[in-house]
């Protein structure tokens, strides 16, 4: 295929969109640019086939593997099929009935906070992970669930209190069956065993008796749990010199430092967002990505659902320095560089009256600062002003006392005891113990999890340091899943269990206490950080010991066992939570602080963020993670640098116009003497002048998956500057560099897909809130459908999307989708049934961003069914559009005429998992499909049948909310309604009736099952005209 | 010019039209007949196991119930093969030192499962699920046949797709009273269409939606 390529000639696209009448929205640049390599892949189903065979295949020989391929393909149809086994337990534990999952209750943490999950098990099998909605970080759709009521249970066995889940979660069960993960000890890239560990371990440790641990050192991650810090503290009164350490790359030191400079002590603020009417967020990514985000998500929601009777909404805005997941829903963004996020801060301090002197801003800034503001004082009480973790400590004391100025104080945000074991600044405890590995007084180095040779501060040259302390003949011990950066530079290597494999605890948000149950025997003789530590006491205790006889020891009671195990059931741990703190911030050493603030240099402005796919690397050996669309650039497989479309003109630096890969320019960044070549991403509604970096990528020693991805942002991160940096210069190298975006894939030609309008315009006029092409029902050739059962349908209530996808990799977990690869994505065949489609509206410098999750529609009148010449694609009588994996041939008609572009063909043999191990996950209730094979949501019909078997059983219908699709599960804003429309108390059928309901492309009429609720925002009339 | 062929040729070349014609009829006919034959369904096929167990000596001899061994029949998908535990209940009280059970004592000293052969193994593709089928009347024999007569267990029907639809596009055809369903010896009567008609509509049973593909497959 002739490959022929120009770059994006954004003048063109500004012009194009300053042009444009009435409502605009487009998906790419490309889009606008309406180039004739985008227009191919609009028309054409699947762009990039394989090449055609002229090119290399004579017709008669074509002809003749023709023959020979039939020939075989008919044969190993005619092979017999294997004995199988029925292999029946031995004893037959009490709860399990073979054919049915069982939920276990357990908690996945990420940066040391706890989320509340329930985790599907077959057969002693972990497949899948829903949220516990009895955890205060995983709501379900009625909220947080009371612990004092009955856990309701479906006759399937399906808990009713199923919770919301982020992608990180649902994606961290691919995880424990990775073949990647390490299998043994390693001693100094030999295999050993865990005796010789043990040896090693009693050695260096009497070593370290007789100077009282003044070599020992450890080194772990954020650590909330109780029993592992009760352990932790032990072994430090028995090795009093010793030194515990923690670090994680993304860390939360800003915010610690910030709440000791405001409250002269370090505490966890905890936002009430379902509280407040006008909440401003200031580079707060609050609804994606760390451990309280799906709870605040969900709350942001509960203010956002608009229906007919529906009078007022929450109003957020958000002044960012990076298009976020936070700023593509706010109703006003200002996007500013990290410098004039600190700038605007200090100006909104000044305009609700604390004495600080506000560096003067841009007039249109000051004014964006003098409405807020205005909004903001009107709301007292009743907003909050939340700040990211990037912006540095004083920012984050003088926005407390902003909050406390406006009154929010134990109104919208409260303040607790910080959740940690022990709040301190992790930077400056790496930097400590790299000085100590430098003077060489660390003789035994245990690290526990983490991977600091790959994460840690660019200027500490940890990984050197580590190195020459192995070498110097120190005991260095890593402890983690795989075999990764540090493991190769320390002397022992162990694997670490899965969490869903051991047992722990760990404190959520708020601190409420839940314990990780463990769903399965480790899979290799891997242990706990719990455990190694307890090694490290001289003992050999069980995971399983060690947490429940802490939790004894700590309750005392004789009705222990009792309470233990409503815990393990309930998966919280009643009353856990910290008490509230009544506290005020002191002003002054607030504004002293504010004063020191140093001015960021010259030149552009660099923002270092985790992944939000892959973090802070941990997550790069997950296929599900690195397929997963970014959020707003929908890049898969890759890092890339946010640049500005105008900072981009100026340094000359563009994109081609087509193809499904995207060629971009390569650029080295330089910054304090680190250089890094990465290629650019030109991203709408980045601030000019700074550019943004992402962590988690270029790994040597990720595995198979992961490995030699992207490029590692980690080389231009110092010590003093974790987030943001300015002085920064780019430098074009002249080469190109292919990366996948999903943004172009299956576009549907920019017909009226979305719906945005204001509250205001609803409240006045709900009914014509949509435009409506003609009037009532249009006419039909083919027969009304009769059916007085079910009739399963969908709404997607676009208001409240985020764009979090957590909705994509639940439904990726629940039916068995396989990942495909970079190279394939870039080819369109990315396998996912459900994509979040991305809209801008506006100009190209801020836009507006809209989030549409598509999964199929289930047309009533489907028109991929009359063209399939086998009849692989039917109806059902309740209204799913089935496919029919064994009849289906693979001649992609239905594709073709899918006007939704909702279908995907299994092109290669993508579920071919090698790998033994892979075949644990796979759900039991769905079908894998083989290659050649036309796939596509099915609505979960897996859960649709359980559920109506059971009901049959009982003898009635299946009630409102007994089938949760997975995608409705994972759903952090209960964006996602599914049920029977015709049943009319149903949620669905209620929001079907509302006046923003609306299909897509209606006019074709083939009846989609899967609608809609139009976007209504709550903007500021004062900034509306911006 | 002489004749190139003899005059016998046209005979010969009527006769391969015949016979290529009669093979391709009888080649067809030979392999969809052999597909649906026992030989390739296995139907009647008695299948080897770690222990000949008799379903005859244990059903019909002794009178033990289905659910007794096959406990989560009513429950779940599968009916379940029950646990070395089950056994053991009465064999560690009788035939306690039958040369046959060894198999059964050595699992349940050793701890480590009896391995049996499927009789009746569907493709992963189809989701059959036993609870629904006895709920609504359909007798174990049905689909398992004279379960009660076997000495060793064999498959009683082909479990091809068109075996299947034909209860399932006419159920009536099949069903029984739900107090029959573990009956082995109920005899269908005469009046089995109208008695049918009556219980397919006492059990709610949607006729038209047993037909739908994703009922089975998913």
């Amino acid at each position: 295929m002739k490959r022929k390529h120009r770059s994006l000639n954004l003048d063109e696209i500004r012009e194009r969109l300053a042009g444009a009448r009435g409502r605009n929205y487009w998906r790419s640049l490309e889009e606008v640019a309406d180039s004739e390599e985008f227009r191919q892949i609009l028309e054409k189903e699947f762009p990039l086939q394989s090449s055609p065979l002229g090119a290399f295949l004579h017709r008669r020989q074509f002809l003749k593997l023709m023959g020979a391929s039939l020939a075989l393909a008919g044969l190993t149809s005619c092979r017999p099929l294997p004995q199988r086994k029925i292999v029946p337990q031995v004893q037959q534990p009490e709860e399990v009935i073979p054919g049915k999952p069982l939920y276990y209750a357990s908690a996945f943490t990420l940066g040391g906070f706890g989320r509340g999950i329930l985790v599907e098990s077959h057969e002693g099998r972990p497949t899948k992970i829903e949220g516990n909605a009895r955890h205060p970080a995983s709501p379900g759709r009625q909220g947080v669930q009371p612990l004092n009521q009955p856990a309701r249970i479906h006759p399937d066995g399906t808990p009713e209190h199923l919770g919301a889940t982020d992608a990180f979660t649902q994606a961290s069960i691919l995880t424990l069956y990775d073949p990647d993960r390490s299998q043994s000890p390693v001693q100094q890239n030999r295999v050993a065993s865990w005796q010789d560990f043990n040896t090693a371990l009693a050695a260096a440790m009497a070593k370290q008796a007789a100077v009282r641990g003044a070599g020992l050192r450890i080194l772990t991650e954020t650590v909330t749990s109780p029993s592992l810090a009760a352990l932790l503290e032990e072994l430090l009164r028995k090795y009093p010199q010793a030194r515990w350490y923690q670090y994680e790359p993304v860390n939360r030191d800003h915010s610690l430092e910030g709440t000791r400079i405001a409250f002269g002590e370090p505490l966890q603020a905890i936002y009430r967002i379902d509280r407040a009417d006008v909440i401003l967020s200031l580079d707060a990514n609050f609804l994606h990505g760390d451990g309280a985000s799906v709870r605040y998500a969900h709350d942001y929601s509960t203010r956002r659902r608009v229906r007919r009777d529906t009078r007022s909404m929450n109003r957020l805005y958000v002044v960012e320095s990076t298009p976020t997941v936070t700023g593509s829903v706010a109703d006003h963004r200002l996007p500013l560089r990290p410098s004039q996020v600190s700038a605007f801060a200090q100006a909104l301090a000044k305009a609700v009256g604390l004495p600080v002197s506000a560096p003067s801003l841009p007039a249109e800034v000051q004014r964006w600062v003098d409405v807020v503001a205005r909004d903001l004082q009107a709301h007292r009480g009743r907003c909050l002003v939340l700040v990211g973790e990037s912006q540095p400590p004083a920012i984050h004391a003088l926005i407390h006392a902003i909050n406390d100025a406006l009154g929010n104080i134990g109104q919208t945000v409260v303040y607790t005891a910080p959740v940690e074991v022990k709040p301190v600044s992790q930077t400056e405890e790496i930097r400590r113990l790299a000085q100590e590995m430098a003077s060489g007084t660390v003789e035994a180095l245990v690290i526990l999890g983490g991977n600091p040779a790959y994460n840690a501060p660019a200027d500490l040259e940890f990984a050197r340091l580590l190195k020459e302390t192995t070498q110097r003949g120190a005991f260095t011990v890593h402890l983690s899943m795989y075999e990764d950066e540090t493991s190769a530079l320390c002397e022992w290597h162990l694997p670490e269990s899965h969490y869903l494999e051991t047992w722990g605890d760990a404190r959520a948000y708020d601190a409420t206490v839940s314990i990780i149950q463990p769903l399965i025997e480790p899979l290799y003789p891997s242990r706990s950080s719990y455990e190694i530590v307890d090694a490290m006491l001289g003992r050999q205790r069980s995971g399983y010991d060690i947490v429940r006889s802490y939790w004894q020891g700590r309750s005392g009671n004789t009705t222990f066992d009792k309470s233990w195990r409503k815990w393990l059931h309930d998966g919280v741990v009643a009353g856990s939570a910290l008490p509230v703190k009544m506290v005020k911030p002191r002003l002054t050493s607030v504004l002293e602080a504010v004063q020191k603030i140093s001015p960021v240099p010259e030149g552009l402005e660099m923002t270092i963020l985790p992944d939000p796919n892959i973090w802070d690397g941990r997550f790069a050996n997950n296929g599900w993670l690195q397929e997963l669309p970014k959020p707003l650039s929908l890049l898969t497989w890759d890092n890339a640098v946010y640049i500005s479309p105008a900072t981009a003109q100026r340094l000359g630096l563009s994109m081609d116009t087509g193809g499904l890969a995207n060629m971009v320019d390569m650029v080295e960044i330089r910054y304090r003497g680190a250089k890094v070549r990465a290629p650019i991403w030109i991203m709408p509604g980045q601030p000019d002048d700074c550019i943004t970096v992402f962590l988690g990528y270029g790994r040597q020693r990720a595995g198979k998956v992961g490995t030699d991805l992207g490029y590692n942002a980690y080389a231009l991160r110092y010590s003093d500057s974790l987030w943001t940096v300015g002085g920064v210069t780019l430098a074009k190298t002249g080469e190109r560099y292919p990366l996948a975006s999903t943004q172009q894939h299956h576009s549907m030609e920019g017909r009226d897909l979305i719906h945005v309008g204001t509250l205001q315009q609803f409240l006045r006029d709900p009914d014509h809130f949509i435009p409506r092409h003609g009037a009532g029902e249009l006419p039909s050739l083919y027969p009304e459908h009769q059916w007085d059962g079910h009739k399963w349908a969908m709404v997607i209530d676009t208001s409240l999307c985020i764009g979090c996808n957590a909705c994509v990799v639940a439904c990726q977990a629940e039916n068995n989708i396989p990942i495909v690869g970079k190279e394939q994505v870039a080819r369109g065949r990315e396998m996912h049934w459900l994509r979040v489609d991305r809209y801008y509206e506006g100009g190209l410098d801020n836009p507006r961003t809209y989030h549409q999750p598509v999964p199929c529609m289930h047309c009533e009148k489907a028109p991929c069914e009359p063209v399939c010449p086998v009849g692989a694609t039917v109806h059902s009588h309740e209204g799913l559009n089935q496919m029919v994996y064994n009849r289906c041939v693979g001649t992609r008609y239905c594709s073709n005429n899918c006007p939704y572009k909702v279908r995907r063909f299994n092109f290669l043999k993508y579920n071919d998992p090698k790998e033994p191990v892979l075949q644990l996950l796979n759900n039991p209730d769905v079908t894998v499909r083989g290659r050649g094979v036309m796939e596509k949501c099915t609505y979960c019909v897996q859960r649709i049948n359980a559920a109506r078997i059971e009901a049959k059983k009982l003898g009635r219908r299946v009630q409102d909310g007994e089938v949760v699709t997975a995608c409705q599960a994972a759903c952090p804003t209960h964006a996602i309604i599914f049920g029977d429309m015709s049943d009319e108390r149903s949620l669905v059928a209620q929001a079907k009736a509302q006046p923003h309901h609306y299909g897509l492309l209606e006019e074709l009429n083939v009846r989609p099952r899967t609608t809609y609720l139009a976007t209504v925002r709550n903007p500021n009339p004062e900034l509306e005209g911006d | 010019m002489p004749q190139v062929f003899h005059r016998s040729s046209n005979t010969l070349a009527r006769l391969s039209i015949v016979t290529g014609a009669a093979l391709l009829v009888s080649s067809v006919l030979i392999g969809s007949n052999l597909s649906r034959s026992p030989y390739v369904t296995k139907v009647g096929a008695p299948v080897d196991q770690p222990v000949p167990f008799s379903h005859k000596h244990h059903v019909k001899e002794l009178g033990i119930d289905c659910r007794y061994c096959h406990s989560t029949v009513e429950t779940s998908a599968v009916a379940s093969v029950p646990p070395t535990h089950t056994c053991m209940s009465c064999h560690s009280q009788v035939w306690t030192n039958s040369p046959l059970l060894e198999p059964i004592r050595q699992s349940y000293l050793n701890g480590t499962p009896v391995k049996w052969n499927k009789v009746y193994d569907l493709p992963d593709f189809v989701y059959f699920n036993h609870s629904i089928h006895v709920q609504k009347g359909i007798g174990c024999d049905t689909c398992h046949g004279p379960v009660h007569e076997m000495n060793i267990t064999y498959k009683a029907q082909p479990l091809s797709m068109a075996w299947c639809l034909d209860c399932h596009r006419q159920p009536e055809k099949y069903i029984r009273p739900k107090e029959e369903v573990y009956n082995y010896e109920y005899k269908q009567p005469k009046n089995q269409l109208e008695l049918g008609e009556k219980l397919v509509k006492e059990y709610g049973i949607r006729k038209e939606q047993l037909t739908d593909c994703a009922i089975c497959h998913r």
